[in-house]
């Protein structure tokens, strides 16, 4: 008994990829790929809320940064055209340990005091306080032998990683010795509205 | 014998069949990738580059605060000085601290405190208007603040 040929069982996909096609470029169109990376920073408290208690800071252990309505960069004291020298400049600042009497006494006493103008455009504030934390976090990336990107990327959540972060910062009996100290000072009201 | 024996030809379409995976690989990233857009964004936003990124862990805790100078259609209604727009209207200083507070309703009680504004500022904005922002979050107790920021590829 001959066998009936059977129809060919395969179903056609060429058409296929235009479905597919159509999808992608709805889903194109429709959606913004997700951006929620930047620079996270924590604001000091209220005004009022802080003691009123007059901290002397030493002038040889803060680090003062200004920007004025120009964007002109004033670095303790000196005018500079290049942000990217202030990186050095900070860790310099920070890790002195007392060595030069112009600088910080220890990471702990040092402060990078950040200052702009009303006038100041958002651009050059991001570019300066982009190098005043990537400062930081050579420092301490450094200190445990990692890239920035894998120092910005430890999760605080997980024990090891969590012991790393802290021996980065130098965390003895649950004190941080060497703190982000970074200081946004109130813009003055040269340039601007 | 010939050394240039004609070779056979080959057929000379190319295969098509791996097309349609390409394509959903594709589809499949862009899916992945995308929040839909949930507000009308009616400020300029040319967001600044920067190279010391951090990416948020929780997204629920987050709020977006979007400033700058009002797009075309919305110049002859609210002029060319950098606006704020939270949601999907534009607020003034002022009233910051209860759009604050009404984002912070939305949390549960125990995380009220871990919100963190995220704010999209256009390059061109002035200082003045950031730091008066940043003064009535302070009083509205949000402190955590994340400077949105697209990665600087120059270095």
């Amino acid at each position: 008994m001959a066998k009936k040929k059977r129809a060919n069982p395969e179903i056609n996909s060429s058409s296929m990829a235009d479905i597919a096609f159509l999808l992608l470029i709805f889903f194109l169109v429709t959606t913004t790929i997700a951006n929620d990376k930047g620079i996270l920073m924590q604001l000091p408290p209220k005004p009022d809320d802080m003691e009123d208690i007059d901290i002397k800071i030493k002038d040889h252990n803060l680090f003062k940064v200004y920007v004025n309505s120009a964007d002109r960069l004033l670095v303790e004291g000196e005018p500079m055209s290049d942000v990217t020298e202030i990186r050095d400049m900070v860790k310099e600042h920070v890790m002195n340990n007392g060595r030069d009497p112009k600088m910080s006494d220890n990471p702990k006493d040092a402060i990078v005091s950040f200052k702009t103008d009303r006038g100041t455009s958002y651009e050059m504030y991001i570019l300066v306080l982009n190098e005043l934390n990537a400062a930081y976090n050579e420092l301490y990336a450094e200190r445990v032998g990692l890239t920035t990107k894998e120092w910005r990327d430890l999760d605080n959540k997980d024990p090891e990683q969590k012991k790393l972060y802290d021996k980065g910062r130098g965390v003895v009996d649950g004190k941080v010795t060497i703190p982000r100290n970074i200081s946004i000072a109130e813009p003055s009201k040269i340039g601007g509205n | 014998m010939s050394k240039f024996s004609k070779k056979e030809k080959e057929d000379p379409s190319i295969p098509t069949s791996a097309l349609p995976d390409i394509i959903f690989m594709l589809l499949f990233f862009f899916m992945v990738t995308t929040v839909l857009r949930e507000t009308t964004i009616n400020v300029e936003q040319r967001v600044p580059a920067a190279t010391e990124l951090k990416k948020l862990q929780r997204k629920s805790l987050v709020s977006y605060l979007y400033i700058g100078k009002p797009t075309q259609r919305m110049i002859p209604v609210f002029g060319k000085e950098p606006r704020i727009q939270a949601n999907d209207v534009f607020i003034a200083t002022e009233e910051l601290v209860k759009w604050v507070f009404q984002e912070k309703d939305k949390l549960n009680e125990v995380e009220r405190d871990q919100i963190t504004i995220a704010l999209k500022v256009d390059k061109e904005a002035k200082m003045g208007l950031i730091s008066d922002v940043q003064l009535e979050l302070r009083e509205a107790n949000a402190r955590k603040v994340l400077y949105t920021t697209i990665l600087n590829l120059d270095d």
